[in-house]
């Protein structure tokens, strides 16, 4: 038939072009977390930068994305800001026949951040006031609940604008773990999870999309990753910790959180809500889930060469994107741990 | 382009004359066609089997209910229909009389050159991607409507609950709007096409007895092609059912039902592009799976009224 | 005969309305045109089509993984979606006059208008929990929606072909398969060659089912099994996300995809019409 030829020249030629300019190239393909994204994709390119034949493609489509896609076998590895549930694990378990395994890459915090005309300075959210405006009970920005921790500072009367994720994200499970241990009300309404039924507010995809929400909406707050505030230069917020301080949410103050916890054997933990005098109250460890046993051997040896990677070189490349690099302690112990992929 | 079959005299003669060698053509041919059918089976198969355990537990309530709550595995899905059809009467409300009125125009009045021309280029306004679409929304759309067009609105009829309450740029209202334009020109040019094929005695009688221009068209020309103009409002309302990333970029991405058309809102296909990839237990992805089975009734049913319609228009339609 | 003035007025008023809707509407393509060529064309260099994105933070980069990455997928669609549909095309304008083929139209139209996410919800089902995120799944969830309209232009372009031609054909002995593979599609190759560039334009720009399917990728990505960036969903992801060099990278993809798919739509359309006025 006359009409394919051309077709099938087209298609000799890219299979061609696409088959010849592979010289053992290893891919290795992940996703999930958004929280982490910034980090990751430098990972990945540094470390392809190191090893021109290795390939780590990770696409930030939501901690849920990395939970169930990983489950489904359809990527290498996930990531997760939230540890997976017993019943995940079990799924996982029962799909995979293999246990999954969390490796802690970096403390990262979750910030109230806004968008109010005319306020540029910090302003300070008690524990009551940040559940308060999430309930939808808080409405305006001159509410007493606010003001009363912002003396000094003018609030518009203007309505709140709530912004959050519309997808399983990691960043709201951080959130709504917060929310659920410093107020009753949120923990029997709403709850914590990647997703859950939100009172109030818009929806963005992606920590990408809630700050871009928040820039184009007067008189809105949302919670980003410290990171996506800060590079996209969007105002946030102090937060009142157990010890009474209004602490902002920076390296410090992360690491400080982390410091006193008791790490588990599967490294699952939850730090938010912390006790340190100086620890910022919404902080979170953020994981890769790797399956015990990778079929593919070439696969299952680069990535345990990249978790060793990542936790010498690696962790060293944390600060510059504000990420508090793992506490020592963690990084023994998961370096240990890199032994049970196999 | 969606037009009716060509209704070109079939070659009867050659059904008598197959032969040695006709066999395999047709088996081939039919073959193929056998797969289409096969492939929308599938289709249809997946969407039931893959709510199955949806379906049972929450029967009639999962379209009935408006609790959306992974964390609870509470799924009601009356939200997003809500915001689906809301936005797409909406678009229709705005589309439909705009649409007859250029078709009109375009069949009626424009000389046949221009009319060509102009018809011509609505018809590449179908043909540009949705994501351009929703690219133009949220940098353009959005903004205009933040800074003029929805103050102005609210100042007058501000009074309605159908324009209360504060206007965050992204909104059902939004998403209705980018959905107008994207069906609009689906509407023109499936519409010319039926009045174009509107014989012309009809219309030479009518100005015999003293109709103006617009009598004629209104009175006579439009109600004879009405069933057909009927059914490209149906076409276009299947695909505005079923938009999905221009939607998802404008509308808010909130599962609640609020009355204003200024607030945010939620679509079934935002929904599941939103959420699909991420559902992390099998209650949840068979809750999505059972939205795509929703948006595919929906598209069964309107497929099938405009097919009515069309076909059944007097006279049939003929291409040009 | 006298007309009152009321039904003057009336009448030019209604007139001037439909004129004025149909500028409004044929306003709204140069709206879009424009403002995309403004904010495209300023955001273009010769790195969109060469460099690979960088990572976040950095500034620079192109799209030229994800401008292959469309073709491929399309190649995949084109080979799996065309050949059925115009097999399917030639059964119903060659074929077709049973129950069967009045089924196999319904169904076509029914498939021509289920959603695009829900043929990517398919896809991921049949391929992807198989296969992976790859580019074969992406071509496989636009090929579905390739299908329906290659079958109708097919028809439609076989049908017009004149029965003078069928006839002279047969009458010097030729076989029924002989007659419509060596002329009557030869007699209307140019109409369904051009429909089929409108298909291709058509789901160029989907970008839907590509969530689920093809992924993404910052790499070149080889072979077909593997998940491939695509300018759609680029401009996506892109356009949502905050930061300033995405957006501008966001216009720079969308006006790639508009000229494009526009390109091939008036090229197609004027090839019709001129192959039409030829008969």
């Amino acid at each position: 038939m006359t009409i394919k030829k051309p077709i099938w020249i087209l298609a000799a030629a890219l299979s061609l072009a696409a088959c010849s300019s592979g010289p053992q190239q290893i891919l290795i393909n992940g996703g999930g977390a958004t929280f982490p994204y910034p980090m990751y994709s430098k990972w990945f390119d540094e470390y392809h930068k190191l090893f021109p034949n290795v390939q780590i493609n990770y696409q930030s489509q939501g901690s849920g994305f990395g939970v169930k896609q990983v489950t489904e076998g359809t990527v290498t590895f996930g990531a997760s800001d939230q540890p997976m549930t017993d019943e995940q694990i079990a799924e996982f378990r029962q799909k995979r026949n293999t246990n999954i395994l969390h490796f802690p890459t970096v403390l990262g915090a979750d910030v109230p951040t806004y968008n109010v005309p005319g306020v540029s300075t910090d302003l300070n959210f008690t524990p009551e006031a940040l559940a308060g405006i999430f309930l939808g009970k808080i409405t305006k920005w001159n509410d007493k609940a606010i003001t009363s921790a912002n003396a000094g500072v003018k609030l518009p009367s203007s309505e709140i604008v709530v912004v959050h994720r519309s997808d399983g994200s990691g960043t709201s499970y951080i959130w709504t773990d917060y929310l659920s241990k410093v107020s009753d009300e949120w923990k029997t309404k709403v709850g914590k999870g990647t997703s859950v039924n939100w009172p109030v507010g818009l929806g963005g995809k992606g920590n990408e999309g809630v700050s871009g929400q928040i820039k184009q909406t007067p008189n809105s707050i949302g919670y980003v990753e410290l990171i996506y505030a800060v590079q996209n230069k969007m105002t946030y917020g102090k937060v009142r910790n157990r010890s009474g301080a209004f602490v902002k949410a920076d390296l410090m103050s992360v690491t400080a959180a982390a410091a006193g916890v008791e790490m588990p054997d599967d490294f699952r933990v939850s730090i938010t809500d912390p006790t340190g005098p100086d620890a910022y109250p919404i902080a979170s460890f953020t994981w890769l889930l790797i399956p015990e046993e990778i079929q593919d051997k070439q696969k299952m040896n680069v990535m345990r060469d990249f978790l060793k990677w990542m936790l010498g070189p690696g962790q060293g490349m944390t600060v510059e994107l504000l990420y508090a690099p793992l506490p020592q302690p963690v990084v023994t112990k998961e370096q240990a741990a890199i032994a049970k992929i196999h | 382009m969606a037009t009716a079959p060509a209704t070109l005299p079939r070659p009867h003669s050659f059904a008598q004359r197959l032969r040695a060698g006709d066999s395999i053509a047709y088996t081939i041919t039919f073959a193929a066609s056998a797969t289409i059918i096969l492939i929308t089976g599938l289709l249809a198969y997946y969407l039931w089997t893959g709510s199955a355990l949806t379906r049972q537990r929450f029967g009639w309530n999962f379209i009935f209910t408006s609790t959306w709550d992974p964390v609870a595995g509470q799924f009601g899905a009356l939200p997003f229909i809500y915001g689906t059809l809301v936005t797409s009467f909406l678009a229709l409300l705005i589309a439909v009389p705009t649409g007859l009125g250029a078709a009109i125009f375009l069949a009626e009045l424009a000389p046949r050159r221009l009319s060509d021309a102009l018809t011509f280029m609505i018809e590449l306004l179908a043909a540009v991607p949705s994501v351009i679409y929703g690219l133009l929304g949220i940098f353009l759309l959005v903004p205009l409507l933040q800074s003029k067009v929805v103050p102005a609105l609210q100042a007058v009829f501000g009074f309605l609950p159908i324009f209360s309450g504060t206007f965050h740029g992204v909104s059902l209202f939004s998403a209705g709007l980018v959905l107008a334009i994207m069906i609009v020109p689906f509407i023109i040019s499936v519409s010319r096409e039926i009045l174009l094929a509107v014989p012309n005695d009809q219309r030479e009688a009518a100005l015999a007895l003293g109709a103006t221009k617009w009598e004629s068209t209104w009175k006579v020309v439009v109600p004879y092609a009405m069933r057909g103009i009927l059914g490209s409002v149906f076409l276009a309302l299947a695909r505005a059912l079923g938009e999905t990333m221009a939607v998802t970029m404008v509308i808010g991405n909130t599962p609640r039902i609020q009355a204003s058309l200024l607030s945010p809102g939620y679509s079934i296909a935002a929904v599941i592009a939103n959420e699909f990839t991420e559902a992390t237990n099998d209650f949840y992805l068979q809750a999505l799976v059972e939205l795509g089975l929703v948006l595919f009734a929906l598209t069964v049913v309107l497929n099938g009224l405009a097919r009515l319609l069309i076909l059944t228009t007097g006279g049939g339609v003929k291409r040009r | 005969m006298t007309l009152s003035f009321r039904r003057r007025a009336v009448n030019a008023v209604m007139l001037t309305l439909t004129g004025l809707c149909t500028v409004f509407v044929a306003g709204i393509l140069f709206v879009i045109l424009g403002y995309l060529a403004w904010n495209g064309a300023r955001s273009l260099s010769i790195d969109f089509f060469t460099k690979l994105p960088v990572p976040i933070g950095q500034t620079g980069g192109g799209m030229a993984n994800a401008i292959v990455g469309s073709a491929k997928v399309l190649l995949v669609a084109l080979l799996m979606g065309v050949p059925i549909g115009f097999l399917g095309g030639v059964y119903l304008a060659e074929f077709g006059q049973s129950a069967f083929s009045s089924v196999v139209r319904y169904v076509t139209d029914l498939l021509n208008g289920v959603p695009s996410i829900v043929i990517g919800i398919f896809a991921y089902a049949v391929v992807v929990k198989q296969i992976g995120f790859s580019t074969l799944a992406g071509g496989f969830a636009l090929g579905i929606m390739m299908i329906p309209i290659a079958l109708r232009t097919t028809e439609e372009f076989l049908r017009a072909v004149p029965v003078s031609l069928r006839e002279g054909s047969m009458a010097l002995g030729a076989s029924k398969t002989r007659t419509i593979f060596a002329i009557v599609i030869p007699a209307a190759k140019s109409g369904i060659l051009s429909g089929l560039m409108l298909n291709l334009a058509r789901v160029a720009g989907e970008t839907a089912p590509l969530l689920f399917t093809s992924f993404g990728s910052p790499y070149w990505s080889y072979g077909w099994l593997q998940p491939t960036a695509t300018l759609p969903v680029m401009i996506y992801t892109y356009a949502i996300s905050p930061y300033e060099d995405w957006h501008r990278q966001a216009w720079a993809a969308g006006f790639v995809l508009l000229t494009l798919v526009l390109a091939v739509n008036v090229a197609a359309r004027f090839a019709i019409g001129r192959s039409a006025s030829h008969r």
